[in-house]
């Protein structure tokens, strides 16, 4: 793994990799440099599996980071790229020329967190909601819990325990010590 | 014998991108709905299809029937609250979630697992991919007309979830991989009565082969159709048996061992014709090997030894920032968790790789077009694929 990305790291502009495991490693790039190394990795060093296309919301920061993990299924060596994108101006760039699966990813990161793919096929259409409206869900400044309560009504006479404070006074009820 | 050759001569010529203008008002196209509740359907999702005669020229998945949005879910839960749902995002094979998931938390957290809980957990998985290939080859002899056999499937499956209930105290959904291990030791006797039932699942197999795979209803109606071009594999990122049976012997408990398949042996089987018929030989073989593996698992496994590591207090949790991925080779290809977190002690982001995200969607619409109509069911069915994966 370690040779490949120091071929890389001659034409390409990388971020400190993070070797998870043996086989495993967290890489960040630029973002105009994606395309030309991911079909780097495809045509030349056998990565030719797309694994999985996510994005992780990193609302502190302002950013999204897409998760572009790439496999080599005969050395069995897992890669995966990060970009970073301005979580105001989240806009990526398709792949789906590369990958035709990396459409469905596309066009379900652009539902649930707002990332557009211009001009990846059918990016703008529907695909697990229905006439949503609201902030995209899967962002995290997208409250759930005050979704639901406006959404839908609770049954009259049932009690709702959060969980977290249920089980710390059922299990551990003087803990802290002295709250007894 | 019947043969299907559609007539294309009233046909429009494709266009550019290969697509054919589906015009509705001349009358020479149909849309059709195929599920979300059809008998010939796997679980609820469904195919839009535009018919033109017999023929089906174009095909969209539609899912999102059963979507609960399971990953912002867990973003709100601490990491041991997250449990209950891992599990619900694959009905038929859920114990994948739970390893999966478990082992990314361990990694991240630093947890050492006891050797004994490793064996457990294998046996847990290959019990769930007894089922599952179950369920798949009812699944697949019922769309082509041969319901016994789903019968036989269905009664072998319920009694080996009478040994899951033995075992985890649930039939379905098990909870029982948890981080730091597995909850309980094999209850006393357990070796003797899984015997049982991989002995009536042996003596039903044999029946259902002779009549599956040497049924020419059978063959004819699953032999060179819904073939997967093997030059596609990369591409579409197709895994799993679908990938074996045209040829690739890839298997991730082979390729990349984890748990204790190191210390198994075990057949990759393989095909080269990669339709349906291929498709469904390679997941009745590998049935056969999931029973000796399950044999092999109760007989070499230690005896005694502990099941569960010590854990920090689960309610007060926090896992350092990091980001990882774990795999495994479940019934139907790759199946794989992305857990990234962030200090806190909640997940920041999980992410769930199903193999059946890219099977139905980019692959199952490309095989489409041009397929009969009456093959669309036993298609679908060969590709093996649980909708909860697509829209978790």
């Amino acid at each position: 793994m370690r040779h490949i990305l120091y071929r890389l790291k001659d034409r390409y502009h990388l971020g400190t990799p993070v070797f998870q495991r043996d086989d495993l490693c967290f890489v960040t790039v630029k973002r105009f440099e994606l395309r030309a190394i991911l079909t780097e990795l495809r045509d030349v060093e056998g990565f030719t599996h797309l694994t999985l296309l996510t994005a992780v919301d990193w609302i502190e920061e302002q950013q999204f980071q897409l998760t572009y993990m790439v496999n080599n299924r005969v050395a069995n060596l897992t890669l995966a790229l990060r970009v970073m994108l301005d979580r105001e101006d989240a806009t990526g760039d398709t792949i789906h020329d590369l990958w035709p699966t990396a459409a469905t990813y596309q066009r379900e990161l652009r539902e649930m967190f707002g990332i557009t793919f211009p001009g990846s096929p059918r990016v703008d259409e529907e695909f697990i909601l229905e006439g949503w409206t609201d902030l995209p869900p899967y962002r995290r400044d997208f409250d759930t819990l005050a979704y639901s309560q406006q959404t839908y009504n609770d049954r009259p006479g049932r009690v709702t325990h959060d969980p977290k404070t249920h089980m710390q006074k059922t299990l551990y009820a003087d803990y802290p010590k002295g709250a007894k | 014998m019947f043969s299907f050759k559609p007539d294309r001569s009233q046909y429009p010529a494709p266009g550019p991108d290969g697509k054919i203008e589906v015009d509705l008002e001349t009358g020479k196209y149909l849309k059709l709905w195929h599920g979300p509740n059809h008998p010939g359907i796997t679980g609820n999702m469904s195919v839009e299809l535009t018919v033109c005669g017999d023929e089906v020229v174009e095909g969209k998945t539609h899912v999102g029937y059963l979507h609960r949005g399971f990953e912002k879910l867990m973003e709100r839960r601490t990491f041991i609250q997250v449990f209950p749902i891992v599990c619900r995002v694959c009905v038929p094979e859920p114990d994948f979630n739970e390893y999966c998931y478990a082992a990314a938390v361990e990694e991240l957290a630093g947890i050492e697992v006891p050797e004994m809980a490793n064996w457990i957990r294998t046996l847990i998985l290959e019990m769930g991919r007894f089922n599952s290939y179950m369920m798949a080859m009812g699944g697949i002899s019922g769309a082509l007309g041969l319901g016994v056999v789903g019968q036989w499937m269905t009664y072998t499956r319920d009694i080996m979830l009478d040994r899951f209930e033995e075992l985890t105290g649930a039939r379905i959904y098990h909870m029982f991989i948890l981080p730091g291990g597995v909850r309980a030791h094999l209850p006393e006797g357990f070796e003797g009565r899984m015997e049982e039932v991989l002995q009536t699942a042996e003596t039903y197999l044999a029946d259902a082969e002779k009549l599956m795979f040497h049924s020419s209803v059978f063959k004819t109606r699953t032999q060179g159709v819904g073939v997967i071009d093997p030059a596609l594999f990369e591409t579409y990122g197709v895994t799993g048996p679908n990938a074996r049976a045209g040829g690739v012997a890839k298997d991730v408990r082979k390729d990349s061992p984890y748990l204790v398949y190191d210390q198994l042996d075990f057949t990759v089987h393989t095909e080269t014709a990669s339709d349906i018929y291929a498709r469904t030989l390679v997941r009745f073989k590998d049935l056969h090997e999931t029973i000796q593996l399950i044999r092999q698992i109760l007989k070499k496994m230690p005896k005694e030894g502990e099941v569960m590591t010590n854990l920090p207090n689960v309610l007060h949790w926090k896992i350092p920032r990091g980001e990882t991925y774990i795999k495994g080779e479940s019934s139907r290809g790759e199946y794989g968790y992305y857990l990234v977190t962030d200090g806190t002690g909640y997940p920041r982001r999980v992410n769930v790789r199903g193999p059946s995200y890219t099977h139905a969607m980019a692959l199952l619409e490309h095989l489409i077009p041009g397929t009969n109509i009456s093959d669309i069911a036993a298609l679908m069915v060969s590709l093996h694929t649980y909708p909860p994966e697509i829209e978790r």
